[in-house]
């Protein structure tokens, strides 16, 4: 073990929102900003997803994943950004008092230099988030092998080029799993059915166009996989009707035999570290509670990416990143300036998760949502009182909408006003 | 006689729901899209659908031992399964450079396949 390393900005991860956040970091002039990453290469899980789709805000035209990395690790280069490659921040502390503000302090291990205590004068968590296990599912039946997290089949198949299967089942309709329907009928395997536990799906409508209704893949909505069929290897899976009142109608079981069944049923904000620092998580989104300048309850800690909240666009990703990063960045150079009011955002009915939570009114501002069921037709995003307001042509819980609201507006909010209610109507 | 069809444009993540109101192969009117790439996917859709094919080859010798590659420009969706079996006969030689020709013209199409990362040597 070595003596304490000093660092200006460290990020943690080096997926789209940790190489966004140091590339703001270094623009906005912190000097030594370091990207801590355990894999032997930054990209993230961008890395594994080779389909095309990503980059259309930022980049104006469709990439893949790697390309996306690719262009971004090129302005990673060009703005300075250190990357400290397979190493991993497996303990972070609670952050300490240093000449007069508050400092980070974590700890890494690397396999050529052992263990070490990391200082850095801000913090941006960038993990991303993990995939819901088969674990948490508490699906009936035996435990046979076959059974992948769809993102896990995504590396075996995209990275590491191994077949986890050949007739293969997929329960959820989460976006990876719609990706990887479309990946394994490429690769030679018959997909038999997706099965969504939900009335509606809970990806983007275009992978059910281009990733199922392409390549003739059936999915059924109101359907769940309830029990586990076959001894050492997967033989295939029960898949039972979900009714009205949301629970199994019994009778309506079916066998599908399937020798894999990829796992596409949501994905959590990976926050153990944020836990071990004593930031203040948010019940609805799993992720840190954060204000407009992505910053947490521990003040020289910030967030970024789907440590946050899950989003369904990298773009987005990235942009929050590069707030995160600026604003680690000038808390580094002791020039972070929060606004002086404080409201908490409260959002309305069929608002499921909402980021960020609070607003200072230091700057303008993107409120990132997500309904929790859909709605099919015209409604109005309000943001009260009196602050904003957007029509919608429909809201719906696998696409993110986003409604803007003006630091100049929430500074004359009259001094006793400490909420801003957040709020769909349906028209 | 005219005919609508229907079909969800995939440009970007948005996914409007387009009719398409068409005359034997031609398109008299589109409607639902919200910008101007709507109204050129339901041209293509009806005339010949096409898509950016996606997909690895195997590397010998490489950091990895499968590169990701894609189509430069999308090519006919009637074509997609000829093409990924011929690009799962290539076996690629490393360093590998993020957009390099690795099959021109391939099945024909008049589009090549080209790498979609760099990929140095074990």
């Amino acid at each position: 073990m070595s003596g304490l390393r000093r660092v200006d900005v460290a990020i943690i991860g080096a997926g789209p929102a940790g190489v966004a956040a140091g590339v703001a970091a270094r623009k906005e002039g912190a000097e030594k900003v370091v990207v801590f990453e355990r894999d032997w290469e930054p990209g993230g899980i961008l890395q594994q997803c080779i389909h095309p789709g990503f980059g259309l805000h930022t980049f104006g035209e469709e990439l893949t994943g790697p390309e996306y990395m690719h262009r971004y690790l090129e302005r990673a280069r060009e703005a300075g950004v250190e990357f400290d490659l397979n190493t991993m921040v497996f303990q972070m502390d609670k952050p300490v008092s240093s000449d007069g503000r508050k400092a980070a302090r974590f700890w890494v291990m690397n396999p050529s230099r052992g263990i070490e205590q990391v200082e850095a004068k801000s913090v941006v968590l960038a993990m991303g988030c993990r995939e819901r296990p088969a674990g948490a599912l508490g699906i009936a039946g035996s435990r046979p092998s076959g059974v992948y997290t769809a993102g896990a089949a995504q590396r075996f198949v995209n990275m590491e080029g191994l077949m986890p299967g050949r007739k293969v089942a997929i329960m959820g309709t989460g976006d990876i799993g719609l990706i990887m329907a479309r990946r394994m009928v490429l690769e030679g395997a018959d997909v038999v059915g997706v099965f969504e536990i939900m009335p509606w799906v809970s990806g983007l409508r275009r992978n059910i166009a281009q990733c199922l209704d392409d390549f003739h893949i059936p999915y059924y909505l109101n359907q769940s996989v309830c029990e586990l069929h076959g001894k050492g290897r997967l033989e295939g899976v029960t898949v039972v009707e979900i009714g009205a009142d949301r629970k199994p109608v019994s009778g309506s079981e079916k066998f599908v035999s399937c020798d894999t069944l990829l796992l596409a049923v949501g994905l959590i904000p990976e926050n153990e570290l944020s836990r071990m620092a004593g930031i203040e998580i948010e019940p609805g989104t799993g992720g840190p509670l954060v204000n407009e300048l992505m910053q947490t309850s521990e003040e020289c800690v910030f967030a970024a990416g789907n440590v946050v909240v899950v989003y369904d666009l990298v773009d987005f990703v990235s942009r929050e990143g590069e707030r995160a990063g600026a604003s680690a960045a000038r808390y580094a150079m002791g020039r972070l300036v929060k606004g002086d009011r404080e409201f908490k955002i409260v959002p309305g009915d069929n608002i499921r998760i909402i980021s960020p939570q609070i607003l200072t009114a230091s700057e303008d501002v993107t409120v990132y949502l997500r309904v929790g069921s859909p709605v099919e037709g015209k409604c109005r995003l309000r943001a009260d009182p009196g602050l904003s307001s957007q029509n919608l042509r429909y809201a719906r819980p696998g696409e993110m909408n986003e409604i803007k609201l003006r630091a100049d507006k929430l500074k004359a909010l009259a001094p006793d006003v400490t909420n801003v209610a957040i709020g769909l109507e349906v028209l | 006689m005219p005919d609508v069809k229907k079909f969800l444009c995939v440009s970007c993540p948005v996914g409007c729901s387009l009719s398409v109101t068409v005359e034997g192969t031609k398109v008299i009117s589109v409607e639902g899209n919200t910008c101007p790439l709507g109204e050129k996917y339901a041209h293509s859709e009806v005339a010949n659908p096409v898509r950016t094919f996606t997909s690895t080859v195997r590397v010998r010798g490489g950091s990895l031992p499968v590169c990701p590659v894609r189509s430069k420009t999308p090519l006919p969706l009637s074509r997609v399964f000829d093409v990924t079996r011929e690009v799962a006969k290539l076996t690629a030689e490393p360093p590998i450079e993020v957009g390099s020709t690795l099959i021109e013209n391939v099945c024909g199409t008049g589009v090549d396949i080209v790498a979609s990362r760099s990929l140095p040597k074990r």
